[in-house]
């Protein structure tokens, strides 16, 4: 006798009681608090607020613990609360050549004004596990300096005051940023977009497209023409107020490529850009995205458009990393309907290939 | 912290406005794929987010709404949708075909038929047809401009050469009002004929896609097909199993590791309500004795 499967809504309950038991772990183990996460694991917490398009790291935080420390997961609680959201208006745009820098190097030229700031970095630092941090470890203060009211003009700017490398196109302010939240993409899209696309784009995404542009997929020639991390403040013009309002600082990192440009019959050959942008320290992310952001530009550019990272369909279509793992995960919920009907059509089709194939023999042993 | 506060089905009035708007494009060309802003749900995309927002867009307070998942209203995520629209709406929920006015399906089409004012709101993964044999979207939507679907008769005419009949089984390519070739959703072949003519309105909803697409009711839906190889429903050849019914889609269930299994349908409020009224299949439990074990 066969009864058929109830109690579904009890299974999902309980499952959930499950997850939030695993998820607390040992309770002899002290909790994880918000300000823990944030303080310690701070370059996580960039990444959900940059993949989640929302710059609030108290949520980024919650985001994380909710989600175990799996931060697809977590930027996905942040898209949607950050999809419930009323819109106010959009800030001036923030300005990096002023940023309150923290770390700021260039690899095409060995000085620059303002000086290269390692900062706080990975970079150099031996791959070796450190059994102090263990338990307990005490680093020592960082070394200090006064600050120095030197400006630290980007690296581009110097460029393009030679005409080496192509003008950064000019704000309009009559001209609206798009923005494929609101509106839905479609193609060809413009630069404004894709860049919006890149900047929510999954990390791990781009960094194998920028690697692969690398190694001769569309190659495009970079330099590391600037990397800078620190402060930048945020404005809002208030229409009603008739004046600018500061709204507070954000942390930004930013990432200049500088790409060669053979120039055509009608423009000297120059150097091109490609640009990264992104909330809290978030080099490889940046670095990676300038890449893909300068292969995007081929079609702009008038070169031949022949590897993934230079196809804008392709590459816009599949770096949401909360719509792909939506869709690849969906696999899991129940498809027993089509898979009746395949499964019906696969014993058709074998039949028919078996009485296909045994026709013949039978012929034979007739003969 | 920004405590979050949600609006009636959870949807900002804004963004219903603008689904409302997607929708009321897609009934006046039926078939037709409409863009939409589609927004960031709090389930995963690939898990009904497009049937959510339509959902959410068109429900009222005195709707009653019964979510089904490859035709049953006790799969899980028919359960958790159906739990959503319980909490953020407080609409009164059925899992009876006929008391519902708003019925959320993923895969299925309900057996017993539906009437005028009903809405059946499908969730679509792939809302474009052409998508596996031209992958760009740039260039399916000028096919679809054109009326250009050469490319689709020439795969069910490869499928016929090869096969002797058409090799899909589901998400079986329709043409709706003699103009656009459209996606059923992956409803087996067997529910394409339901669309046709149906006098409740049909409502497609693509989140991750961001489209809408819909027929309105009474419209011609044909499944594509050649004069000389016409369209045929499938249906595994037994009555059901539960209450005897010849005329369903049947689910298949393995009852043991040998080999032995039993086909019951997959619509279980058809299912249930022929029960009631006292249809018995070959393994029907006894009336008032589901839960009995061993």
């Amino acid at each position: 006798m066969y009864v058929a499967v109830k109690g579904g809504e009890r299974a999902i309950e309980n499952a959930h009681r499950l997850l939030a038991h695993e998820r607390r772990g040992d309770r002899d183990v002290p909790e994880l608090s918000l300000a823990q996460i944030a303080e310690q694991l701070s370059l996580g917490v960039d990444r959900v607020m940059t993949e989640g398009s929302l710059y609030d790291r108290e949520l980024a935080a919650l985001a994380i613990k909710q989600a175990r420390g799996d931060l697809i997961e977590a930027i996905f609680l942040v898209r949607a609360f950050r999809a419930t959201l009323p819109r106010f208006g959009a800030t001036d745009p923030v300005n990096t050549g002023e940023m309150q820098v923290r770390r700021r190097i260039s690899s095409t030229f060995k000085d620059i004004p303002g000086g290269q700031i390692l900062g706080p970095t990975f970079d150099y630092t031996h791959r070796l596990l450190d059994p102090r941090l263990a338990d307990g470890f005490v680093p020592e203060q960082p070394e200090t300096s006064d600050v120095t009211q030197a400006a630290t003009p980007r690296v581009t700017d110097i460029l393009g005051r030679d005409g080496l490398i192509e003008p950064s196109p000019a704000a309009d302010a009559d001209a609206p940023v798009g923005d494929l939240t609101r509106e839905p993409l479609s193609f060809p899209a413009d630069r404004d977009l894709r860049l919006q696309n890149l900047a929510r784009a999954d990390e791990g995404f781009l960094l194998a497209l920028g690697y692969s542009s690398q190694r001769g997929y569309g190659r495009n020639h970079p330099f590391a023409g600037e990397i800078r991390f620190g402060e930048v403040e945020v404005e809002f013009f208030a229409e009603d107020a008739g004046f600018v309002v500061p709204l507070g600082s954000i942390e930004l990192t930013e990432c200049q490529m500088v790409n060669q440009f053979k120039g055509s019959a009608t423009e000297a050959p120059c150097f091109t850009r490609g640009y990264g942008l992104a909330f809290g320290q978030s080099e490889r992310k940046t670095m990676s995205m300038a890449l893909v952001d300068r292969s995007l530009r081929a079609r702009e550019l008038g070169e031949e458009v022949i590897a993934p990272a230079q196809d804008e369909e392709f590459v816009m279509s599949h770096s949401d990393n909360v719509q792909a793992t939506g869709f690849v995960e969906h696999l899991k919920l129940p498809h027993y309907v089509d898979f009746q009907s395949e499964l019906g059509l696969l014993r058709k089709l074998r039949q028919e290939f078996a009485e296909a194939n045994e026709a013949p023999d039978m012929q034979e042993a007739a003969e | 912290m920004n405590a979050p506060a949600y609006n009636f089905a959870y949807l900002d009035e804004q963004t219903k406005r603008m689904i409302r708007r997607a929708i009321l494009k897609a009934i006046a060309i039926p078939g037709y794929q409409v863009p939409f802003a589609s927004r960031e749900m709090p389930m995963p995309y690939g898990w009904g987010t497009g049937g959510v927002q339509v959902t959410a867009a068109i429900l009222g307070p005195q709707d009653v709404l019964k979510v089904i998942d490859q035709g049953s209203d006790d799969t899980t995520n028919a359960i958790s949708i159906r739990k959503f629209f319980g909490k953020t709406a407080g609409v009164a929920t059925t899992t009876s075909t006929t008391d519902a006015t708003v019925i959320q399906t993923r895969h299925r089409i309900p057996e017993a038929p539906l009437h005028a004012g009903q809405v059946l709101v499908y969730q679509v993964p792939i809302p474009e047809p052409l998508r596996f044999l031209e992958p760009r979207e740039t260039e399916t939507r000028r096919m679809h401009a054109l009326g250009e679907y050469g490319l689709m008769h020439v795969k069910l005419y490869e499928d016929i050469a090869r096969f002797g009949h058409i090799a899909t089984s589901y998400a079986y390519p329709v043409k709706v009002n003699a103009r656009y070739v459209m996606d059923p959703s992956p409803t087996p072949k067997f529910d394409n004929p339901k669309m046709d003519n149906c006098p409740a309105l049909q409502l497609f909803g693509a989140g991750r896609e961001k489209r809408i697409y819909a027929i309105p009711p009474h419209t011609d839906v044909v499944s594509l097909d050649f004069e000389d190889h016409p369209f045929t429903r499938y249906r595994f050849d037994a009555p059901c199993a539960l209450c005897g019914a010849g005329d369903s889609y049947l689910d298949e269930i393995v009852t043991d590791d040998k080999g032995s299994r039993m086909f019951v349908c997959s619509d279980t409020d058809y299912c249930e309500s022929r029960q009631l009224a006292g249809h018995r299949g070959s393994e029907s439990a006894p009336p008032h004795k589901e839960r009995a074990h061993g």
